[in-house]
């Protein structure tokens, strides 16, 4: 093994890490948004609804999101006078949007299932609780519903981000020059692949590494609740006194 | 124990009704759960409902704040008729549920399986409905939930989840919930069947106090004690109708139905 050489590759591919953590965090943050409209879908106890999103999770689901990618950008690429027409051409000539798009969408149908479970496990006896209380819906949602959906969903969305990381390295084959892009290149030049491959492969596993902390600390955070009761605060009975 | 909280209040007959329920129907499918319940509770008075399970004793309670629609009948809060419609299938609903958010402020309910909100502190729990739904100021929400911790003796606990209680100790912390609400009337669905035996005592304790402070409470209950001498009023029901209904010395004393008599002789009629 060259050192020399796997320490500058690594130099270069550190120069992909923010265009990696950008398609990421962006899909991951906007597909939750969509997530949860799904995931509401599904609960909505509208059929047509209901069935939307069902197929929507079955088709984004069931492909791979490299055919996704490649449908996204060069499928839709075949129709660019109707886009044009539409004005949305700017957005679908760029392989990032494209990208993005893509990853969005399949994040999306995976974390809709995960959000459906999390809201599915709340407990119906805290819910009536609530109801009791003279809680309207979205009150319900937002002070009950949620946060103890939002912590059973967690670890399992916690996967799901390691996932998204990961997934970013098919958007090299669009051209992005993230990580395996950058990657691709330098094999290219070198005819080096184990030690540039190695590198990549270094790059995600402390990503992802920093990602599960996170993960976990977040996860620490939001339940005090599960973990054992806490020791008498006695400085706090007596700030009451 | 204690002289008759009655003796203290304004005569029955002068009180206004807290709350009025008018023939109530309810059916789960093809089982008829409550077959034409009357019942009306003045401002003041605690009513103890028995029955053995199945009788419709809970869900005549869950028709009061509308967690169960009723099929057939009225509920009327402090005077206020709770409007129902048929929806498109011909169900019962509330026509208003903006009125219904509105009086279950008013009516507090305490569960079984004490249903505290499990990623919030004790103290949390009590000021969350008073802050969010009645959109009282933050300080004097948790100055009166530490008040109410206290006098349910749990204010040590203020900090802790529901999960580090004790089943007596979360259900008094429910009940500083529901007092937190300032209600009219407070129900409570079989509030100690959920408890260990001997935890059950330091709960009725609380419920004991409420009762004398001139407390409107509609009580589901099996403990025979409390029924007999802190309720007001006993109503039996079975298969759905009121068999039985009076002061407690009344229906006690000399129980005019033989299923009550049976019922309170141990022997658990179905």
């Amino acid at each position: 093994m060259d050192f020399a050489f796997m320490a500058e590759t690594f130099m270069k591919l550190i120069e992909g890490v923010p265009l990696t953590l950008n398609l990421a965090f962006a899909s991951v943050a906007l597909g939750a948004l969509f997530a949860m409209l799904l995931a509401l879908m599904r609960l909505s106890g509208v059929a047509a609804l209901d069935w939307l999103a069902r197929g929507y999770v079955f088709v984004f689901r069931g492909t791979p999101l490299l055919v996704q990618i490649f449908l996204i950008y060069y499928g839709l690429g075949q129709f660019r006078p109707s886009l044009q027409a539409l004005g949305l051409w700017w957005f679908f000539r760029e392989p990032y949007w494209c990208a993005l798009l893509a990853l969005t969408l399949n994040t999306a149908a995976y974390a809709s299932e995960i959000i459906r479970g999390g809201l599915q496990s709340v407990p119906h006896g805290q819910i009536e609780a609530a109801r009791a209380c003279g809680m309207s819906r979205w009150l319900l949602f937002r002070r009950i519903v949620f946060p103890i959906a939002v912590r059973q969903a967690l670890p399992a969305y916690g996967n799901e981000i390691i996932l998204m990381v990961k997934a970013t390295s098919l958007a090299s084959i669009i051209t992005m020059m993230e990580v395996t892009g950058i990657a691709h290149k330098l094999i290219s030049q070198t005819f080096r692949a184990v030690e540039v491959f190695v590198c990549a492969g270094a790059i995600y596993l402390l990503l992802n590494f920093l990602v599960t902390r996170a993960v976990l600390a977040l996860e620490w955070w939001l339940s005090p609740h599960l973990r054992g009761a806490p020791a008498p605060a006695p400085r706090l009975e007596a700030a009451h006194v | 124990m204690k002289a008759c909280p009655m003796s203290v209040r304004v005569p029955t007959e002068d009180r206004p009704e807290a709350v009025a329920v008018r023939n109530l129907r309810k059916s789960f499918g093809t089982l008829t759960v409550l077959n034409g319940v009357s019942l009306t509770a003045k401002i003041g008075d605690v009513v103890s409902i028995l029955g053995s399970s199945g009788s419709g004793k809970s869900t005549l309670l869950r028709c009061i704040n509308m967690l169960e629609v009723p099929d057939e009948g009225e509920v009327v809060i402090g005077g206020e008729p709770i409007r129902l419609e048929r929806d498109r299938r011909g169900r019962m609903r509330p026509a208003d549920p903006a009125q219904v958010d509105r009086i279950r402020t008013k009516v507090a309910m305490v569960f079984q399986s004490f249903n505290l909100w499990s990623h919030m502190t004790v103290l949390e729990n009590v000021i969350e409905a008073p802050i969010h739904v009645q959109k009282r100021p933050k300080a004097e929400c948790i100055a009166e939930a530490e008040a109410l911790l206290a006098k349910v003796g749990i204010a040590d606990k203020r900090n802790h989840y529901p999960a580090h209680l004790s089943g007596g100790q979360q259900q008094r912390a429910a009940i500083a919930r529901a007092l937190a609400m300032h209600p009219q009337v407070m129900l409570f669905d079989e509030p100690t069947s959920a408890l260990d035996p001997e935890l059950v005592g330091e709960v009725l304790r609380v419920m004991r106090s409420l009762a004398e402070e001139g407390r409107t409470m509609l009580v589901v209950t099996h403990e025979m004690g409390f029924a007999r001498d802190v309720s007001s009023r006993v109503v039996f029901l079975h298969k759905g109708v009121v068999e039985e209904e009076g002061p407690p010395a009344e229906v006690f004393g000399a129980p005019r139905s033989e299923r009550f008599r049976q019922f309170i002789s141990g022997q658990r009629v179905e």
